[in-house]
């Protein structure tokens, strides 16, 4: 430790939780790294360290690249800290039986191999309590079908930046009705040239501008479908 | 857009800056200086799309404030979604058609193909070839976070360098930035393409 680093074991847990939204904006993984140890030696419970210090510290991560304080190369710097905090929470939150909200598939559709947005979709969805299998790039429509009757999702992700690969997603939502299961899932799309309309136009349940976005919208979601379940079942 | 002469039959050509030196060299050897001038907008938009309808939008309406009734418009979609084309219906200006610059240079059909023998291409033309490292190492990001390469270029396989000029140097400075890149390097002699059609048809 240098002289003028913080001690991260003389902050209370409260001033350590706030280091950590530092340190996650400013993508120190290493700091993290032993920020989440401390945390869990506290006795914190893993669900807690993900939700309250690394999710939260990401949400404010999101909020200033939204408004253009922050931009992509930053955001990958806090996105590889927080998976580096991920890395040692995910086995603890398997044991621990963290709560599940939901279950996802989420990949690049087939011909774009982008994929550094899907990537933090994916990193916040796991931290806000859902179960994401994630197919990668460059998927054809065959990929999903596969994934959604082995794994039966309750959500539908697809990703794209190319304007010359988006409407691909039409393709698989096109394809899902073709099979009469489109309206099993819910089906979330994202990727810069898209918008509101474009996924209106598709058939798609909503079009989710960033990784928080997606996390509220999912949440929302599961929700409704929650409710119209007790509806159900009360009927 | 200072400088640029208002003319009675001149067309103004708004372009991104990553085609300035292009657009000059149609211009000149078709001889239609008298007819078309051009002003561009920063070529570093290109790393920030979203904000491009907006900017073009203003510039616009500030060459029409001047006196300017010939507008066109010199960028491709350029990753903005439609965002230039929907600016352009309401402004009534029209622009080169294809996704992006590498998609002109090489011809809508070369460029389709280039993108289905390979997803994993990244294009360089003249311009970016000669502002990689500002452009891309910089604007990255990975200047100072090398870390980042390879989640920028991780599922990349080729650089594919289409050239407008036949010019050694460059092709060396492209083939460098493949490297630096870690990725195959393909070079490819577009010259100015469909680009070339569209900056003569505006006089």
């Amino acid at each position: 430790m240098a002289d003028d680093d913080i001690d991260l074991n003389a902050l209370n847990d409260e001033e350590l939780v706030e280091q950590m939204w530092d340190d996650l904006y400013d993508g120190l993984a290493d700091e993290i790294v032993e920020s989440v140890n401390i945390l869990l030696a506290r006795k914190w419970t893993p669900y807690d360290v993900l939700t309250k210090a690394l999710v939260e510290g990401m949400r404010i991560v999101g909020i200033d690249f939204r408004d253009g304080i922050l931009f992509v190369p930053e955001v990958l710097l806090a996105a590889n800290a927080m998976k580096r905090g991920m890395f040692i929470l995910r086995p603890l939150l398997a044991e621990t039986g963290a709560p599940k909200v939901g279950k996802m598939v989420i990949g690049t559709v087939k011909g774009d191999i982008h994929d550094i947005g899907k990537n933090l979709v994916s990193m916040m969805m796991e931290g806000a309590g859902f179960e994401v299998i994630d197919l990668g790039i460059n998927n054809p429509v065959e990929n999903y079908l596969k994934a959604i009757e082995e794994h039966q999702p309750d959500i539908v992700g697809m990703s794209a930046l190319l304007t010359t690969t988006m409407p691909y997603m039409k393709v698989v939502i096109d394809t899902l009705k073709e099979q009469g299961i489109r309206d099993d899932y819910v089906v979330l799309v994202g990727g810069a040239p898209l918008n509101e309309e474009f996924a209106r136009e598709i058939g798609a349940d909503a079009y989710c501008r960033d990784a928080a976005v997606a996390v509220e919208t999912a949440k929302d979601f599961m929700r409704r479908k929650h409710n119209q379940a007790k509806v159900v079942a009360a009927g | 857009m200072a400088g640029v002469a208002l003319g009675p039959d001149r067309t103004l050509l708004i372009a991104c800056g990553a085609l300035a030196r292009e657009t000059l060299a149609v211009i000149r050897a078709n001889g239609i200086e008298d007819r078309v001038a051009v002003t561009c907008l920063p070529a570093i938009l290109h790393n920030r799309p979203e904000r491009i309808p907006e900017r073009l939008r203003q510039r616009i309406r500030t060459a029409r404030a001047m006196g300017w009734t010939r507008i066109r418009i010199a960028y491709a979609d350029c990753g903005t979604g439609g965002g230039i084309d929907r600016m352009l219906a309401e402004e009534g200006a029209d622009r080169i058609g294809g996704p992006h610059c590498y998609s002109f240079f090489a011809g809508a059909p070369d460029f389709d193909r280039l993108m289905e023998e390979e997803p994993g291409s990244f294009f360089l033309t003249d311009f970016l070839t000669r502002h990689f490292h500002t452009l891309v190492v910089e604007g990255m990001g990975l200047d100072r976070h090398p870390e980042l390469l390879p989640m920028f270029f991780g599922n990349y396989r080729r650089v594919v360098y289409l050239a407008q000029t036949e010019d050694p140097a460059l092709q060396a400075q492209a083939k460098a930035a493949a490297e630096r890149l870690g990725l195959d390097y393909e070079y490819r002699f577009t010259g100015y393409g469909e680009f070339a059609g569209f900056v003569a048809a505006s006089t």
